[in-house]
């Protein structure tokens, strides 16, 4: 079994992921897109860049009503993100298996904060989905899903951290193919299409001397 | 020309099914795979502020379109919709909906600054709008002013003769004369119905400044309306044609610049839509009163003595601060004129609207909502303590001022062209004279 996970199911995986992603964005840009006519009055390629940048960021004048989304949207993508490419076992499969050269990774005490942190803020997020009214009306099936895949994928790289039994490792790497399969067909694809989403509306605004 | 879907007393589902499957372009795929759900967009939102209301939330607004765009271009949508998992749209969507798509919302943009993933959740209620007028499910008083622009060029019904009238009382009390059609002028000015019902001041300032600037400026007996209702209600054929009326008059008087009144949404029809809906660029520079007024007064053309020392602040219209970028030209000119202006906390692109925006105004059924998201709007003005709010949009002011009155409030109500032809220099300094 777990030569299957390790093997022809990582394929099937990576396939999916990639194709999957690849064909999403090709479906989003082949709906097409009027030019716009009107005569400009700024830069819509400084405009995208900027928004792009200045989302990455909340407005001052939202913090204070929504800080403990802000907080705990921060606290789950940072954490994450350092455990994705910093955690010892990461750097050394995307030095072996992908890129071909590695960098520091960190030290096994800020693994664990980042996994507290990324948990921290996960959990929180998730909580909020279920009992804010707003988020609770919003909210699909594809949203617990993708919340629920995503805790799989990192408790079990946790547990895996520990080496325990090579059985968690295993288990480790077959969260991560579910989370990669579903990943096109689900909202995490906006890891990827927020550069499209931020660039069109920046792209708009900044033709039209509007910083956004 | 005008269109069927806002005239036809029966709705018709399928059109208004057409309509939204044709409005998804790729921005708005991308903004729907983007969209995560966070809710972020609601306290951007003076309807759910104001309400607590979780339906008012943005992006929910969207469901109908979203739906489409699910069942249209995703593959699990499509699956379930293929195996009857999901339902499809359906009339009960239009007429669920219809309230949140125009009662609540006043395509101010203001969600559209905050998304983290950058959705213009405001252009896509401007085209989830399409389907439901295509579908026959606007409100009635969308419809009738629609109606009445189409028919007599104002959606208020103002006629030329109403609107010469006014001239002859500006004229007599400004000494100046109004041009009407001059053929060749440098300007075609524009106006809204508003304006000349309700704020004819604003005619008597502009004639007062642009003749103290010397600028050759006209209006046109034939079309004069700047407001558009076509693109409040959604349907786009009816904007084209009223842009069509404004272009053709300008390429009939041969004047090389268009101005848009104080009113914000006629500035983003005239100035950034009206391209776009007739599919080729215009031969026009289009610029708001406000541009126009602080390009001239940087130019030295026009020249103000003394400043007002009352407390005022500013309210920014929507359209010209989140979709045109005319954000420090009044500020400008309001300090050429007010010695204590003072800024709510909120302002400039990020501003709360007036709450009649986007056609709210004319749907007397949201009218009770309308007062409710106002209070966002009177504790801003509260906090600050001011008497004076200084404005550059006849229905931001008309619809301020209803707030005002319903809230027995003590705050004047002044538009900024107005204010700044109070202190335009006494005509006895101007070289021409002419001026009483």
């Amino acid at each position: 079994m777990s030569d299957f996970i390790l093997g022809p199911f990582w394929n099937f995986a990576v396939i999916v992921f990639t194709a999957g992603v690849v064909g999403r964005i090709a479906m989003i840009l082949m709906c097409g897109l009027s030019k716009d006519l009107a005569a400009a009055r700024g830069s819509s390629v400084k405009g995208a860049a900027g928004t792009i940048a200045r989302r990455f960021f909340p407005r001052k004048e939202t913090i204070r009503s929504n800080r403990f989304h802000i907080i705990a949207g921060y606290m789950f993508h940072i954490g994450l993100l350092a455990l994705l490419f910093f955690a010892a076992p990461h750097v050394q499969f995307l030095k072996n298996h992908l890129l071909g050269f590695g960098w520091p990774a960190m030290p096994h005490w800020a693994f664990i904060l980042s996994a507290e942190i990324a948990f921290a803020g996960l959990i929180l997020l998730w909580l909020r989905r279920v009992m804010h009214p707003v988020t609770r009306l919003l909210t699909r099936l594809d949203d617990h899903l993708a919340a629920w895949l995503t805790f799989f994928a990192m408790v079990t790289g946790c547990l895996a951290l520990f080496e325990s039994f090579a059985g968690l490792r295993v288990l480790h790497v077959l969260g991560v193919e579910l989370l990669m399969i579903y990943f096109p067909f689900s909202n995490l694809m906006h890891a990827f299409t927020f550069f499209l989403s931020r660039g069109a509306s920046g792209a708009r605004a900044g033709r039209h001397g509007v910083k956004a | 020309m005008f269109s069927t879907s806002t005239s036809d007393p029966e709705p018709d589902f399928e059109k208004g099914a057409v309509a939204l499957k044709q409005q998804i372009d790729w921005r708005i795929a991308s903004y729907f795979s983007s969209c995560v759900h966070c809710g972020l967009c609601a306290e951007a939102c003076q309807f759910y502020v104001e309400t607590g209301d979780p339906r008012y939330t943005p992006i929910y607004k969207l469901e109908p379109l979203k739906k489409v765009w699910r069942q249209e271009y995703t593959f699990f949508g499509k699956m379930a919709k293929a195996l009857g998992i999901t339902k499809p749209l359906s009339e009960e969507d239009f007429i669920d909906w219809e309230d949140l798509v125009y009662d609540s919302c006043t395509l101010c943009g203001r969600c559209s600054m905050v998304c983290p993933v950058g959705n213009d959740i405001s252009y896509m209620i401007r085209k989830e709008r399409e389907g439901f007028c295509a579908a026959g499910y606007a409100p009635d008083g969308l419809k009738e002013a629609t109606k009445r622009a189409v028919d007599t060029g104002s959606p208020m019904g103002v006629t030329w003769k109403a609107l010469s009238a006014q001239i002859k009382h500006i004229e007599k009390e400004t000494g100046l004369p109004v041009p009407v059609d001059i053929k060749g002028a440098e300007y075609l000015g524009l106006l809204s119905s508003l304006e000349i019902m309700g704020f004819p001041e604003y005619i008597s300032s502009l004639t007062r400044i642009l003749h103290q600037a010397g600028v050759s400026w006209t209006l046109s007996s034939e079309t004069f309306e700047a407001t558009n209702s076509g693109i409040q209600i959604g349907d786009s054929r009816v904007a084209a044609e009223l842009v069509e009326r404004v272009l053709k008059v300008a390429t009939d008087l041969e004047v090389s610049n268009i101005i848009s009144p104080e009113c914000g949404h006629a500035y983003t029809a005239i100035r950034w839509e009206s391209a776009n809906l007739i599919g080729k660029p215009i031969p026009f520079r289009v610029v708001h009163i406000v541009e126009l007024l602080d390009e001239l007064q940087r130019n030295g053309r026009i020249s103000t003595t003394g400043k007002t020392d009352v407390k005022v602040t500013f309210h920014d219209p929507c359209n010209l601060v989140r979709k045109g970028g005319v954000v420090e030209e009044p500020r400008r000119l309001l300090n050429s004129v007010a010695s204590n202006f003072v800024e709510m906390k909120q302002h400039g692109v990020m501003n709360w609207c007036c709450g009649g925006g986007g056609g709210v105004s004319a749907n007397d059924r949201a009218s009770d909502l309308r007062l409710a998201a106002f209070n966002i709007k009177k504790r801003q003005l509260d906090e600050l303590g001011v008497k004076t709010l200084v404005t550059a949009c006849a229905n931001c002011r008309n619809i301020l001022e209803e707030g005002i009155e319903h809230n027995e409030m003590d705050v004047e109500v002044v538009g900024l062209t107005e204010l700044v032809a109070e202190y335009l220099d006494p005509p006895e300094a101007e070289e021409s004279g002419g001026a009483p």
